[in-house]
């Protein structure tokens, strides 16, 4: 995509500004009002879905369900929104390089976030056993 | 500028064989500079992805701990508002969105229109956030230490006048500019002063939604008359072993150690994004601003397309907020 605009741009700019008002530099890439709408459009019955579904006990899977639709409606927004789809493929691979670290990041903590948990928990208890047997205040 | 250019490349890039007045003096072309500004502003979004990531992350350790202080939290948590204003923030990526379609097209009108609706969308979602955080305070619900669930709806209002206090003033202060431009023929001044004037009171209709929007939706979290309610039903019991009414509610749904940081998280993370709202209302008035002077051209829509990005990331990190503090079970 962004090749062809490249490939077309010195003559398409030229015409951008030999014409009036509605004629659009090469490297504009106007979105149609329906394509805009129906994106708009998914957004909300996602929504919808999420907070419907919320109301299921789907225990365990709760989380991913609402991830998932969350990361759908994220995907619709980065790509349509704001134009991903249609951008410079340098721009996208910064944005998923991006979401790779944050994985990393969480990844890595969780793998850790549980490492020392006993010891919290035995503190906590011991804790909570000397607050009880001292009146509080 | 245009001696600055040199010969060959005002030939070869520049069909008129001058420099654009947008187009800064060391860019050869229109598109070059596009691109140049979209890069920049993508790096400092990931920035920002990297930002609110350290935020994730502590909401997924801490959950991953302590699912019961989630579960046990979720439940002071309006659904019902956090859904609205998911419908906000949408409707207001779909006018930025807009926007920046009506400034590649050179349509001014349709530019101004757009930026106008997603400003009062940004002030709707903060006067629902407003409503949102004084109920909280109201019954209590500090982060970490300060936690302190209590039965009582002390104070009510109060709280949420010291919210509202800054927006009345911003308001006041916007009619006041739109009537002294007026007075004084100020043409480009009346137009912004009262385009952000008329924006800006979307604020205090978010706070009227926020009573509404629960009560018309039924919802089951614990709002201030359902608190009430609660109250009502364990005074009998608990009066008996506590002689502390601050902890009516705390025993009545017997709240998990350490709730109070759900809280923190809670406010940090919505906080964060609230500040965030309050810094892109500051960039689209400046866009708004230059909108009114008809500085954007068919070949210089950059800001338009920078802010937007901006605006739509923000969007984006509500959508996981949404589920993530919202929607437990």
């Amino acid at each position: 995509m962004a090749d062809t605009q490249q490939a077309n741009h010195p003559h398409s700019a030229h015409d951008a500004h030999g014409h009036g008002e509605h004629a659009h530099a090469s490297f504009a890439h106007p979105m149609a009002p329906r394509m805009l709408l129906g994106v708009f459009a998914a957004l909300i019955a996602l929504t919808i879905i999420t907070v419907v579904a919320a109301n299921f006990p789907l225990g365990r899977w709760e989380i991913v369900v609402s991830l998932t639709i969350a990361t759908i409606k994220a995907s619709l927004v980065v790509l349509f929104f704001m134009h991903l789809w249609y951008d410079k493929p340098f721009n996208a691979l910064i944005f998923v390089a991006s979401l790779a670290f944050v994985a990393l990041f969480l990844g890595i903590t969780l793998i850790d976030s549980r490492e020392y948990q006993p010891e919290i928990e035995q503190r906590t208890i011991e804790h909570v056993t000397t607050e009880v047997a001292a009146p509080a205040q | 500028m245009a001696s600055i250019v040199e010969p060959e490349a005002a030939a070869t890039h520049d069909h008129h064989g001058d420099h654009p007045e947008f187009l800064a003096h060391h860019f050869e072309t229109p598109q070059q500079q596009y691109d140049t500004g979209k890069l920049g502003m993508w790096l400092f979004l990931i920035q920002e992805i990297l930002f609110f990531s350290g935020l994730f992350v502590a909401y997924a350790v801490y959950r991953a701990n302590h699912p019961e202080i989630f579960v046990y939290a979720h439940q002071f948590l309006d659904k019902s508002l956090g859904a609205f204003n998911t419908v906000v923030l949408l409707l207001s990526s779909l006018t930025m969105a807009w926007a920046v379609r009506d400034s590649q097209l050179v349509n001014n009108r349709g530019l101004i229109r757009n930026l106008a609706i997603t400003i009062a969308c940004a002030f709707l979602f903060l006067g629902v956030k407003a409503v949102e955080y004084s109920h909280k305070w109201d019954i209590g619900l500090y982060w970490a230490s300060k936690f302190a669930p209590t039965a009582e709806h002390h104070g009510g209002s109060m709280i949420l006048f010291w919210l509202c206090l800054p927006f009345i003033l911003i308001s006041v202060a916007l009619i006041a500019a739109t009537v002294v431009s007026k007075q004084k023929n100020y043409e480009q001044g009346y137009r912004f002063y009262g385009i952000l004037a008329l924006a800006s009171v979307a604020f205090f209709v978010g706070v009227g939604c926020g009573f509404v929007v629960p009560a018309v939706a039924g919802s089951d979290s614990h709002g201030p008359a359902h608190v009430e309610e609660h109250a009502g039903e364990s005074d009998h019991h608990v009066v008996a072993t506590h002689a502390d009414p601050a902890h009516a509610l705390a025993d009545d749904v017997e709240s998990p150690r350490n709730a109070g940081i759900f809280f923190s998280i809670y406010y940090v993370m919505t906080g964060l994004h609230a500040v965030h709202i309050i810094g892109g209302v500051i960039a689209l008035a400046w866009l708004l601003w230059r909108a009114l002077k008809r500085q954007f051209q068919a070949e210089y829509f950059g800001p338009v397309d920078s802010v937007g990005l901006y605006w739509h990331l923000v969007d984006l990190v509500w959508i996981y907020l949404f589920p993530l503090l919202y929607l437990i079970h």
